[in-house]
């Protein structure tokens, strides 16, 4: 707006201002405004009409007045007058006055719409204008509506002079961003495409902005602009530097321009036409030509300019992501910036690389980078452009430099701010997960990464890591290694404890054999962690101390006492109380038996994507990865809470169902699944019962055979529990032992389950298991099956407990060369302490301690019951943790006894 | 204890800082100006908390007294205490202004540490100071080492309020009445609140160590009185026309010298004064107030654009006294564009930058009344807002106390020298005035 010329300038006014600047108080002030609003009143009252300087100069006061803080509610009339006066200077406040004031009241409202018809009707440039500017400063609904129709029509007229046009544009753009759905092209579309040709280049600017925001939403009806805006962006480029005068910007032809219409051309794909894409390409490269050209000048506006054109046709360039060419010209530039020294283009540079680094093209460009970046990440002062280099660290990363960058990274985190901490952690755990290539490096990392950043930890990271743990058998010694060390900090952050807690509570036993890390020590070592821990995590390290019992009886005194003490069995926090007391009375009353069913080992979890990069997706908003992450991985956005409901235990850590959820086997179909075998193999599925009574002897698509025995002295009983997994019966359905057997149900509904029951009695000691013949038709198709029963000699075991001396007493009675059968083996499963005793119970013989003078061996005694004879057996189980080997010895008073039971024993270890 | 004292200027500088206790930072004294004098909301509590330090400030003019503590003190007791500085201040040099602080800078300091001893008030009555603080500085050598020693034990004494040895040789004694009458009437004259407030405050210059007694019309007495069977003529003729008997007091307060176990018992107010001006007692009364002057209001919305206010004020008390200063303040509406005013009796004129038509009477007799009448042109707004109609509210002075209070005696006796009651000279004046007197129109 032209500034007030002078002698038009208004003294009372400012003598007005001067006095409320003279107050020497609030209340003073106050006093002035009062009298000046009261001389205002009888002024606009007063009979006599006011001329257009008075009511201008009044008209003035009251903005003042209104922009000090109070609150006016008249003079609204007389600003509309001034709407109507010929004067500029007056119209000028008029508006001023309506677009800072505006009232909604529908009478006035009409008068302001009329005066601005009135001036956009007019043939008068300014005032056109400044009605025009009014529109765009109201910008409300009520002005969309009167004048949308209107302004198009003026935008498109011929005679319409150049600096209307401007203001038109830019006034329907407001409008359009307040009210689209009033404001409707149709007909103008491509009339106000071809604004792109004028030849005034303020029209162009203008409307550039317009046809940007238009073609956002709907690019179809204005695909056209597209051929345009290259040849006007060919003819900027082209010309030079001289050729478009007032346009030139030290030195640079028209910069806003050429911004523009490259940020236009960013809302299409490519032109499909050849010769259109050609110079569209020539012009890319043209700018990055000049790019390179020494400086015209020394100002900053100048290379300011410039880099805006040059940074503008790199998004561009990536935008199209089609020319390899060009993308490795941009990143060869790009480059160049990231050691400037305006910080401003440091951070640019870093910025559009990101894009860059995600485009298969110019990935490896980027990659050379690498140095500087880190340099970057390391030595830069403003944390802005520090984080754009970690972005970009981040999105160049690869298999070939994960390790290198996920330490750089590492090694930055300890110093970084506070501020980009939190996504660091996301991004080095994303990175160390998603190139890992061995996990103990894996495991590693993460570990370090809590060490070094813990309260930036989120939650998945470190569900994360237990997962992939417990999924990978080959790290987890390693990994409970690795966390026992990291324990033994003096300090170490919660998650760190949480993390520690979880992994030696399934696999401590992994490293128990070391005297250093034995399980005393181990438990020792999380307790004195745990005063210091919140509530949740408490409850998780109460996890870990049932399971300590489980995997190490010697630890079952001290960690009963823990549970008992007052601080956990009377916990006011309800949820460790529970934990406490149910685990307390787990530990008591379950045998060995249940309670390592129970216990058992997590089962692994279903594979699943990582949540972390779900998580800093959301953090940074869709989009803000980079683009190749997102492609690959879009499929795997569906649950952010992904990590915390993995299985069917409702989430990993049970953390938030009751504890003895947590301790059990996942579902209830596999309840009761073994402890040895990986699966129940056919017929070997009798193996895994040697030691236990209960649980699934056969399982396959259309049939699960449960089994549930008990066993007195020489009498057993079986129940067999038949289940039809699918929803077709089965018919004819019939079973046949080789010992008598009550006949089962011919039929088995769909999803539904039979129970047969086998009474056995054990005559003399016997060495093959009796076989069970299934036949059924299943949908027509007769289907057969043998399956061993799982009844062997040792069922009928009646443990005898006895002292050290009586023991060896008897051992060495039974000392016939054919009485004692032997076997040195290597182990199967882990050399358990604990799961070598949950089995041996299991075995049926009386576990006896304080025996053998080794404390590692195992001594068990017991006696056979069969309606013949009573066969009396000592046994000897002697682990070598170092070889990972066994060696067991069975003496009873029968020599095919000790044989069989060498044989049975010798594949559970 | 209050750990600290300062005065500011307006602009929020300080003037007077005095920290008494070490758990008084300097950085209190900011806190205070930003919080309070700079506050972007003027701040209406009188007591400030501002990190778990309060601040109690009270306002003379422009100049602001505030207290500091970071203790659980007796509010009560500091505004009393910062009331009493003020008083004192008053005394020595008058008005409490920027500049009278300024000049008066040492004496000022002085007086803290002598009326504030680590936070706890000490003695703060202005005759006793001014025995041994002066303001003639060099002058004031001239004590003798009996007098040095005389004001020590009368200010550490029993009677630390007046010295021995005082000789007047005319014994005179004023007693002023002064009473604030405050009042929220209805437009039907209805009267919604009324009370007043008074303050007896005496001017002695008696010789010796006199014994004084102040009786008035307390309605307990005079009933205990009627009772007894003694009637006391003499007082009842005192009172005279208002025909009123005795009133009833809600609450008072007295001077440090009146002895409170003899009003306990028996109701009577007796003391030795101190010498020079003191303020007696403080009393409220709420029951049979005279209210001198009645409000009638009348306004009358003519259309969108004009109001007619008419306001007839009576005068309601004796038409031999004369009542004073009289100011009667009618509010406008805020888009009032032009007022025309009409009144029988002294001046009127509407004032702007009050948003107020301001109507004067220097003198108005009892039982008399008076108009005023005005036009007011309003200019159409966009707000539909209606005007609240604010009250009209009014100033005087009338020469009588509206709560009905009489003196009806001050004895005097002083056994050791020969002066008896009736050689004292005794003024009595009473001054009625305006509290905040409203009525609603």
């Amino acid at each position: 707006m032209p500034a007030v010329s002078k002698g038009d300038g208004m003294r009372g006014l400012a003598v007005f201002i001067s006095d409320i600047r003279n107050c020497k108080s609030k209340e003073a002030e106050i006093k002035r405004i009062n009298k000046e609003l009261a001389n205002i009143r009888s002024k606009f009252k007063g009979d006599k009409a006011l001329d257009g300087y008075s009511k201008k100069k009044y008209v003035c006061k009251l903005l003042f007045i209104f922009l000090l803080g109070h609150d006016i509610d008249f003079g609204h009339m007389e600003a509309v007058n001034l709407l109507s006066s010929n004067k500029y200077t007056e119209k000028q406040i008029g508006y001023l006055f309506i677009s800072v004031l505006v009232n909604s009241n529908s009478e006035l409202i009409r008068l302001i719409n009329n005066a601005i018809k009135n001036d956009l009707s007019s043939r008068n440039p300014t005032f056109m204008c400044l009605a025009l500017h009014c529109i765009a400063n109201v910008g409300s609904r009520e002005m969309a509506e009167a004048f949308a129709g209107e302004i198009p029509r003026i935008l498109v007229a011929g005679d319409t002079m150049d600096s209307v046009k401007q203001s038109a544009a830019l006034c329907l753009l407001r409008l359009y961003k307040t009210s689209p759905d009033l404001v409707l092209m149709g007909e103008w579309t491509s009339r106000v495409v071809h604004l792109l040709n004028d030849q005034h280049m303020g029209v162009v600017t203008a409307a550039i902005s317009l046809i940007t925001c238009l073609s956002q939403k709907n690019p179809d009806e204005f695909k056209t602009c597209v051929s345009l805006a290259v040849s006007r962006l060919s003819r900027i480029v082209s010309s030079a530097s001289t050729d478009l005068q007032d346009y030139t910007y030290y030195f640079v032809p028209a910069p806003w321009l050429s911004c523009k219409l490259l940020r236009l051309l960013q809302c299409y794909p490519p032109p499909e036409d050849g010769a259109v894409k050609g110079r569209l390409v020539e012009c890319l490269e043209t700018i990055l030509n000049k790019a390179q050209e020494p400086p015209k000048s020394k100002k900053v506006q100048h290379s300011n300019a410039k880099n805006a054109i040059l940074f503008e046709a790199i998004s561009l360039i990536i935008h199209y992501d089609s020319e390899p060419n060009l993308l490795v010209r941009a990143c060869n530039q790009l480059g160049q910036f990231l050691q400037h020294r305006e910080t401003n283009l440091r951070y640019l540079a870093l910025e559009s690389m990101c894009t860059l680094a995600s485009s298969e093209f110019s990935h490896e460009a980027v990659k050379t980078h690498i140095e500087t970046v880190i340099n970057a990440l390391k030595t830069e002062r403003d944390v802005s452009v520090r984080q754009r280099a970690a972005d970009l660290l981040y999105a160049m990363c690869d298999r070939s430099n994960a390790k290198q960058i996920v330490a750089e990274m590492l090694s930055y985190l300890e110093t970084a701010d506070y501020s980009i901490r939190e996504e660091m952690v996301l991004k080095v755990a994303i990175l160390a997960e998603k190139y890992a290539v061995d996990y103990s490096w894996y495991v590693d990392t993460i570990l370090n990464l809590i060490r070094i950043a813990g309260d930036y930890v989120s939650e998945e990271v470190w569900y994360r890591v237990i997962q992939i743990v417990i999924n990978r058998d080959d790290v987890q010694g390693y990994a409970a290694k690795t966390v026992f060390e990291a324990l033994q900090a003096p300090a170490c952050h919660e998650n760190m404890v949480k993390v520690g807690g979880y992994i030696l509570g399934e696999f401590g036993n992994l490293i128990a054999g070391d005297p250093r890390s034995s399980p005393l020590v181990q438990f020792n070592l999380l307790h004195s962690k745990f005063h210091l821990c919140s509530v949740p995590t408490r409850a998780l390290l109460l996890s870990a101390y049932i399971k300590f019992i489980n995997l190490f009886p010697e630890t079952k005194s001290t960690i009963q006492e823990v549970l008992r003490s007052d601080s956990q069995i009377r916990n006011s926090d309800v949820e460790l109380q529970q934990r406490a007391v149910e685990y307390l009375k787990l530990s008591s009353i379950a045998s060995t038996d249940v309670l390592a069913t129970v216990l058992e080992e997590m089962p692994p979890f279903p594979e699943r994507e990582s949540s972390i990069l779900a998580k800093l997706k959301k953090k940074k908003g869709p989009g803000a990865v980079s683009n190749h992450l997102l492609k690959t991985r879009k499929a795997c956005l569906t649950d952010i809470k992904g990590i915390s409901t993995p299985s069917p235990s409702a989430d990993l850590l049970g953390l938030r169902a009751g504890p003895p959820v947590t301790a059990a086997a996942p579902s209830a179909g596999s309840l009761l699944v073994d402890v040895f075998s990986e699966a129940g193999v056919n017929d070997d599925g009798f193996l895994r019962f040697v030691c236990k009574n209960n649980g699934v002897l056969f399982e396959n698509q259309l049939l699960q055979i449960g089994i549930k025995s008990e066993y007195r002295q020489n009498l057993g009983r079986m129940y067999l529990f038949y289940g039809n997994k699918t929803s077709v019966q089965f018919v004819t359905f019939t079973t046949t032992l080789n010992v008598q057997a009550k006949p089962v149900e011919p039929l088995i509904e769909g999803g539904a389950q039979v129970q047969q029951v086998i009474n056995i009695e054990c005559l003399t000691d016997f060495s093959d298991a009796p076989l069970l013949n299934i036949k059924f038709r299943y949908g027509g198709a007769l289907q057969n099956l043998t399956l061993k029963l799982p009844v062997t000699i040792n069922k009928f075991f009646q443990p005898t407990e006895m002292a050290s001396h009586d023991f060896f007493q008897r051992w060495k009675q039974l000392s016939l060369p054919q009485q004692e059968a032997q076997k040195i083996f290597k182990a199967n499963h882990a050399m358990d302490t604990e799961v070598l005793k949950a089995k041996l119970l299991g075995l049926g013989m009386a576990l006896l301690e304080n025996v053998d003078p080794n404390p590692e061996n195992f001594v068990c005694a017991g006696v056979i019951q069969t309606k013949a004879q009573q066969v009396g057996s000592l046994l000897r189980l002697e682990p070598n943790a170092q070889a990972q080997m066994y060696r067991l010895t069975v003496r009873s008073s029968k020599d095919t006894v000790s044989k069989r039971l060498c044989e049975l024993l010798a594949e559970q270890f | 204890m209050i750990g600290g004292l300062f005065i500011y200027n307006h602009k929020g500088e300080v003037l007077i800082s005095r920290v008494y206790r070490d758990d008084i930072g300097r950085n209190a004294v900011d806190a205070f100006r930003v919080n309070v004098i700079h506050a972007r909301q003027q701040v209406r509590s009188p007591v400030t908390n501002i990190a778990r330090t309060s601040f109690f400030h009270v306002k003379r003019s422009n100049i602001w007294l505030a207290a500091v503590t970071k203790q659980n003190v007796n509010a009560a007791m500091v505004f009393e205490f910062l009331y009493k500085m003020c008083d004192v201040m008053t005394a020595y040099f008058g008005k409490i202004s920027e500049e009278n602080i300024k000049n008066n800078f040492v004496l000022i300091y002085e007086l803290l540490d002598e009326i504030l001893d680590f936070g706890y008030p000490q003695n703060s009555e202005t005759g006793a100071l001014k025995t041994f603080i002066t303001q003639q500085g060099i002058k004031s050598q001239h004590h003798t080492k009996e007098e040095q020693s005389q004001i020590t034990s009368q200010v550490t004494g029993q009677i630390g309020w007046r010295r021995e040895g005082i000789k007047y040789r005319r014994n005179e004694l004023f007693l002023d009445v002064l009473e604030s009458v405050n009042l929220l009437m209805s437009p039907q004259g209805q009267v919604l609140s009324a009370h007043v407030s008074g303050r007896v405050v005496m001017k002695s210059y008696l010789s010796g160590m006199p014994e004084c007694k102040f009786g008035m019309n307390d309605k307990i007495v005079i009933d205990k009185q009627g009772k007894g069977g003694t009637t006391d003529d003499s007082g009842k003729s005192e009172l005279g026309g208002s025909g009123k008997q005795s009133i009833a007091i809600d609450d008072c307060t007295f001077h440090q010298c009146v002895r409170l176990s003899k009003f306990d018992s028996e109701r009577s107010i007796s003391f030795i004064p101190p010498d020079g001006e003191y303020e007696l007692m403080r009393y409220r009364t709420t029951k049979d107030i005279i209210l001198p002057f009645r409000v009638i209001p009348l306004v009358r919305e003519v259309g969108r654009t004009k109001l007619e206010v008419k306001v007839v004020i009576k005068s309601n008390f004796k038409p031999s006294l004369l009542a004073q200063k009289i100011e009667v303040r009618i509010p406008t509406p805020l888009n009032t564009s032009g007022v025309q005013v009409i009144c029988m009796k002294g001046k009127a004129k509407y004032k702007a930058s009050e948003n107020a038509i301001v109507w004067k009477i220097k003198r108005m007799a009892g039982m008399k009344e008076s108009q005023i009448s005005a036009e007011i042109e309003l200019l159409p707004t966009n707000d539909k807002k209606k005007w609240a109609r604010p009250p009209i509210s009014m100033n005087f002075e009338v020469p009588f106390a509206p709560s009905g209070l009489k003196v009806r005696y001050l004895k005097v006796f002083e056994p050791k020298l020969n002066y008896s009651d009736h050689d004292v000279i005794k003024w009595v004046r009473y001054i009625g005035r305006s509290g905040i007197y409203e009525t609603r129109c």
